[in-house]
């Protein structure tokens, strides 16, 4: 508890004790017994009574401390000291358990994200001293010792060590690090003594970049928060003068007709209806459920840079996703390989792998790289000549005086040799050797182990179509949808067309339905900052995508995203049930109010309870 | 010029409030505050002199909610 908590807990326990004492000792003289009630609730009301005066001299009349005093100085003067000193020591009560809560939930969140380094480690001779990473100039060698932070983003310059990347990406699983691999801030170093030479300032680090996204997404407010901001500016006001109204118009009513005014009673239900409607709750637990449902997300790998966007998230109905480096891994691999009659397996990829020796395409190096796992030995550049390629065809070359022709369909028919159609879809390396057919070897780009999972997962999350979109070419497109559950695929797009195809769904889609684009965040910004909301995965260290993107996965699995959507949905259901619990109970509460069913130990409850009631359920959304 | 500065208010409401207040003073062109972080956000008019902006912004807050706070 801060000071100013325990203060205010200190009069609360000395006026309960107070109101207690004097409850139970009874004095005829009414004076007395109103000048001993006045001390426990000037005790405790003495700075909301300020308040409200300062409140109506600046001209702010109708606020929630103008409520509470008109409320309580109201139920005094009619001589109801215990019930007036109550609903002050209530209403006080219930301010020290919000401001605990919201208090305590902060430093919770704060602790989630607490990635910011305090120091950096600088060796002078030979001894390592501690400095502020603001100082540290980019181009110096840190010191980062087992069971430290990485404060500054940078490469290794000397030893070897594994990083905890928990804090960063959500993902536990540590990755190993060696010499010459760039490192970024905010990993913590698990095992080895490692010397960084540092690459950026602090302030340009990704930890700093990240910190101040998460601490300014509160500033981008969501449309449940506009509301209810707007709604307490006239919903406070509305409520006085209707208990004014309520104070008034009965009494002289009934002196009009002829009756007794009655006027004690109608004070009192006014006076009640205004402890109830003291809109906290509400104001309270909506940007807590948002704070909680961001800070949540980003101890799972997920930065939300709004609660607009995390609002956004809980409506998207389309999810458009880009193929390579999204669903799939990006990275091409041997997936298949079909030698023909006579020729083993081995033999066709060793052929293929030494005819394309040379080249350093994509397809090239994948064959390689397939050759040198299965026979773990080196391409030996002397077993190779004649290199001859065949542009949009293929490549020949002798190996071990052999003449080895690898290409697409397009070559064997240009040499005029009969191949094998593959059954399965991907990029096709055909194979001769000395003119005669050896066999095909398949490439594709392979799905990422989660990406079925992840389709899944936002179906289930109430996403209506998710559409892929690629330049890759159809029949590659069509196996990875169909393997996947993507419901629609657009194949061999230019960038120009993704834009054109995002454009084309968003007038398409209905108005409260949202649509999120999923990218890489390479080239795909245009994307991202067309779409309704851009998501860019795999952004841990890439500026350009934290920039551009409105939600930022930190690692590159596309389970995040059902992730991301499921705390959204979560945060706005909360948020919903506040608001409505609130209101309903309020407006119950009011009703029953005016017409004297509800006395002020209800409105109290229905003052301080619902509000407790409403923040413990806001503090819900961290817990996912 | 944007410039963000810790506070320290309260409630949502007393914070909404400053954030109106901020909002109508001369020479800030939006004002923006978060309760849960207790941080304001500011964006001054072109060539004010913000420490004085600034000044004035706690003034105007102070009137609605006389117990906040902005660290200069």
């Amino acid at each position: 508890m801060t000071k100013k908590q325990k203060k205010v807990l200190i009069r609360i326990i000395i006026s309960a004790v107070l109101v207690v004492a004097f409850s139970l000792i009874s004095v005829e003289n009414q004076y007395i017994r109103l000048v001993l009630f006045l001390i426990p609730y000037l005790i405790i009301g003495y700075d909301i009574l300020k308040k409200a005066v300062l409140g109506i001299v600046n001209g702010q009349v109708f606020d929630e401390n103008f409520l509470m005093a008109l409320a309580t100085v109201g139920a005094i003067i009619l001589g109801e000291y215990i019930e007036g000193t109550a609903v002050m020591l209530f209403y006080q009560i219930g301010e020290l358990f919000q401001s605990y809560a919201v208090g305590k939930s902060r430093r919770n969140i704060s602790a989630l994200m607490d990635i910011r380094p305090d120091y950096a480690n600088i060796e002078q001779d030979g001894q390592l001293e501690q400095v502020d990473p603001d100082d540290v100039e980019v181009g110096t060698v840190i010191v980062v010792q087992p069971g430290e932070k990485i404060p500054i983003d940078g490469v290794i310059v000397g030893g070897n060590s594994t990083l905890n990347t928990s804090a960063l990406t959500g993902e536990s699983l540590p990755r190993e690090v060696h010499e010459g691999d760039e490192v970024i801030s905010g990993c913590v170093n698990l095992t080895g003594l490692i010397r960084i030479e540092t690459t950026k300032e602090f302030g340009e680090s990704t930890v700093s970049k990240i910190l101040d996204l998460v601490e300014n997404s509160s500033m981008k407010k969501s449309r449940s928060e506009n509301f209810i901001t707007r709604f307490a500016k006239y919903y406070t006001p509305a409520v006085c003068i209707g208990a004014l109204a309520l104070a008034l118009l009965p009494p002289v009513g009934n002196l009009m007709m002829g009756n007794p005014a009655n006027w004690s009673q109608w004070v009192i239900r006014a006076l009640t209806t205004l402890v109830i409607s003291c809109p906290c709750a509400l104001v309270i637990s909506i940007p807590l459920s948002f704070f909680g449902g961001i800070g949540g997300a980003s101890s799972k790998g997920v930065l939300v840079k709004g609660s607009n966007y995390l609002e956004a998230l809980s409506e998207t109905k389309y999810v458009v996703c880009d193929k390579t480096g999204t669903l799939t891994k990006g990275v091409f691999e041997v997936t298949h390989i079909e030698a023909a009659d006579g020729v083993t397996e081995d033999a066709l990829l060793e052929m293929a792998a030494y005819a394309e020796s040379y080249s350093n395409h994509p397809i090239s190096k994948s064959l390689k790289d397939a050759y040198g796992k299965r026979t773990v030995e080196q391409i030996d550049a002397a077993r190779v000549s004649d290199v001859e390629e065949i542009s949009g065809h293929g490549v020949s070359a002798v190996v071990d005086g052999r003449k080895v022709s690898a290409g697409n369909v397009k070559f064997m028919k240009m040499l005029d040799i009969s191949y094998i159609v593959p059954q399965k879809t991907g990029t096709e390396v055909h194979v001769a050797i000395d003119g005669k057919y050896a066999g095909y070897i398949l490439i594709s780009d392979i799905v990422k182990p989660n990406a079925k999972a992840a389709i899944a997962g936002l179906k289930a999350a109430g996403v209506k179509q998710v559409i892929m979109l690629t330049g890759d070419t159809k029949n590659v497109a069509e196996a990875v949808a169909a393997e996947l559950g993507v419901d629609v695929v657009k194949s061999e797009l230019l960038p120009a067309d993704k834009v054109a195809e995002v454009e084309r769904l968003l007038a398409e889609k209905g108005e409260k339905e949202r649509l999120a684009f999923v990218g890489d965040g390479i080239n795909d910004a245009p994307v991202l900052s067309r779409a309704d909301l851009g998501i860019a995965m795999g952004a841990l260290g890439s500026d350009a995508a934290i920039e551009a993107a409105d939600i930022v996965l930190m690692d590159d699995d596309p389970a995040k995203i059902s992730t991301a959507m499921n705390i959204s949905r979560k945060t706005l259901g909360i948020v919903h049930q506040n608001i409505m619990f609130a209101l309903v109970i309020k407006f119950a509460c009011l009703g029953l109010g005016a017409i004297g069913f509800v006395n002020m130990w209800w409105a109290i409850f229905a003052d301080v309870g619902v509000m407790i009631i409403a923040v413990l359920n806001a503090t819900r959304t961290l817990k996912s | 010029m944007k410039k963000t500065y810790k506070i320290e208010v309260d409630c949502a409401a007393c914070a909404a409030k400053m954030e109106e207040a901020a909002n109508k003073t001369a020479g800030v062109k939006e004002a923006t505050v978060a309760f849960m972080p207790q941080k304001m956000k500011v964006e001054f008019e072109e060539g004010v002199d913000e420490s004085a902006v600034m000044a004035e912004v706690l003034r105007n807050c102070k009137k609605v909610e006389s117990d906040c706070e902005i660290f200069l």
